[in-house]
């Protein structure tokens, strides 16, 4: 190789071959996300200080801040946090493992596939919080409806992602399976279910933010305490602090449900190249 | 347990793929499925293994398998078909699990499996940690595992570099002759074919038929990398198959 070397031969010039292999990997970079974030707080922070945002527009995040503190020192948060949790941990976990089940059932049968597939295609699209006054009545203005409305939103995310996942599971371990006499029940616990376990939990992701998006509007109605009661009234008053507290506590809860799920991934996915 | 194929014929649709298939698998040899592309061996394959069903003719299991057999057909597949999540040991528990073999008895049978596929000191690994050759390895000690009658395997070594190739192809035979196994080996790789095969057959392009069966005398361990009476035999199929592929070279893809 050695009489390659030379950078000229004979007349003809010789170049370093231009690289253009870059990009399209992404690495992880942390701290990139808290910097814009801070950026953006400090930026809306100088902007309302100095007057060139309007504070119509934008409550100084420093007020936001010490709004927050308030409701903390008054003992008021831990009671909507609580209430709010609740309502989302139940109604999450209500329609997320029953939206895995009808999915890992649509995707192992072929005649469930063929009457569920439709009648998921035709709920997926309805705005669930339209349907709130119907569950009101349906199953009360108490914690039911909210249960309800949190479930049935979460429910048709989940049951598109898992049925997606199922299909998406390599046949030919399932043939490996059938080659080695593994029991049918084997099977789907052994192969389909970890199989299908990456695109359930990325479901799981959309699933849990939507369930999110529903808590506000289910305290809509019949609401005393909880984040998204707190953010409406709020919101009716006009007060800015408030309102934005309450969005940074749902968006701090949406971080940490996504920071919870990459946490699980991590850990039961390590087996992914 | 030997088996037989009596007038195996199969189409998909009106699409004629294997064509009055008949064949003796005697207990004990290897028997080579070389052919061209498309010619229906991956499939003959499966249909020994009831993995699927040939639209006529039948395939029979002769005599019993032994006692301590758990899984008399058992295939070794081209993409080794290990589970990603389980680790070695538990990719070949999985097939131990469903006959109840548990604890002390499965870590005895997984302890002898792997040390006759020298793996034992990988254990613990994933599959994504190996390379294809000890995948394969894997795959061929999980096979091992079920204390198969017959070994259905299909291209084993087709996704292997030619390095790798040789080296499992010594594992094999090594594995034959301190226990001889019975086996159909599909391939499309001549070499491995009169390295492995006590007899090979040839097929014909789609329709898949027997064109003719090649038996060799040499004992397996006798056989040796470029050796020049195994060479006459694979150019001897060669000279068979090739017209054949060249025309199944030049067909369309029906699928």
């Amino acid at each position: 190789m050695s009489d390659l070397t030379p950078t000229t031969t004979g007349t003809a010039q010789a170049r370093q071959v231009a690289f253009r292999g870059g990009g399209f990997a992404p690495a992880s970079h942390r701290w990139i996300g808290v910097l814009v974030f801070i950026l953006l707080v400090t930026l809306a922070e100088l902007g309302t200080r100095q007057g060139w945002i309007s504070p119509l527009t934008l409550p100084l995040p420093s007020d936001v801040l010490k709004t927050f503190g308030e409701l903390y020192a008054s003992g008021l948060l831990w009671a909507h946090m609580s209430v709010s949790l609740t309502r989302l941990f139940v109604g999450a976990v209500l329609g997320a493992s029953l939206g895995v089940a009808v999915g890992v059932l649509i995707g192992l049968f072929s005649y469930v596939r063929a009457g569920l597939v439709p009648l998921t295609a035709a709920l997926f699209p309805i705005p669930k919080i339209a349907l709130l006054p119907l569950f009101v009545i349906w199953f009360g203005i108490d914690e039911g409806s909210k249960y309800a409305l949190i479930a049935f939103g979460t429910f048709t995310p989940t049951v598109v992602a898992t049925y997606g996942a199922v299909d998406n599971v390599d046949r030919s371990l399932i043939r490996m399976g059938q080659s080695f006499n593994l029991s049918w029940m084997s099977i789907v616990r052994k192969i389909v279910l970890p199989g299908a376990m990456p695109g359930i939990l990325s479901g799981l992701r959309i699933s849990l933010a939507i369930a999110i998006i529903l808590l506000v509007a289910a305290e809509m109605l019949g609401a005393e305490y909880g984040i998204g009661a707190y953010i409406l009234e709020a919101g009716s008053l006009y007060d800015l602090e408030r309102l934005f507290a309450g969005v940074t506590i749902l968006s701090l809860l949406g971080v940490t449900m996504s920071a919870t799920i990459g946490l699980i991934e991590r850990r039961l996915l390590n087996w992914r190249q | 347990m030997d088996i037989r194929l009596s007038g195996v014929s199969h189409s998909y649709d009106q699409f004629e793929v294997l064509r009055d298939i008949s064949l003796e698998i005697p207990s004990g040899k290897i028997v080579c499925i070389v052919g061209p592309s498309g010619c229906g061996k991956s499939t003959l394959l499966r249909f020994i293994g009831g993995l699927e069903q040939p639209t006529k003719g039948e395939v029979l299991q002769i005599g019993n398998p032994p006692k301590d057999c758990l899984n008399p057909l058992t295939y070794i597949f081209q993409d080794f078909a290990l589970l990603p999540w389980r680790s070695v040991r538990g990719n070949i528990s999985l097939v131990l699990e469903d006959h109840g073999i548990r604890g002390a008895r499965a870590e005895g049978i997984i302890a002898d499996v792997l040390a006759r596929t020298k793996l034992t000191e990988f254990h613990k690994a994933l599959p994504k940690q190996l390379s294809g050759g000890m995948k394969q390895r894997v795959a061929i000690a999980r096979a091992l595992a079920v204390n198969p009658a017959v070994m259905l395997m299909d291209e084993p070594l087709s996704a292997l570099d030619s390095q790798t190739r040789e080296l499992l192809m010594d594992d094999l035979v090594n594995l034959w002759t301190r226990t001889p196994f019975t086996a159909v080996y599909v391939t499309h790789n001549l070499a491995e074919a009169v390295r492995l095969g006590h007899s090979i057959v040839v097929m014909s392009r789609r329709p898949g038929e027997i064109r003719e069966v090649v038996h060799l005398e040499t004992p397996l361990d006798q056989r040796h990398y470029g050796d020049s009476a195994l060479e006459e035999k694979q150019k001897y199929l060669w000279q068979l198959m090739r017209e054949e592929a060249r025309a199944a070279d030049a067909e369309l893809v029906h699928v």
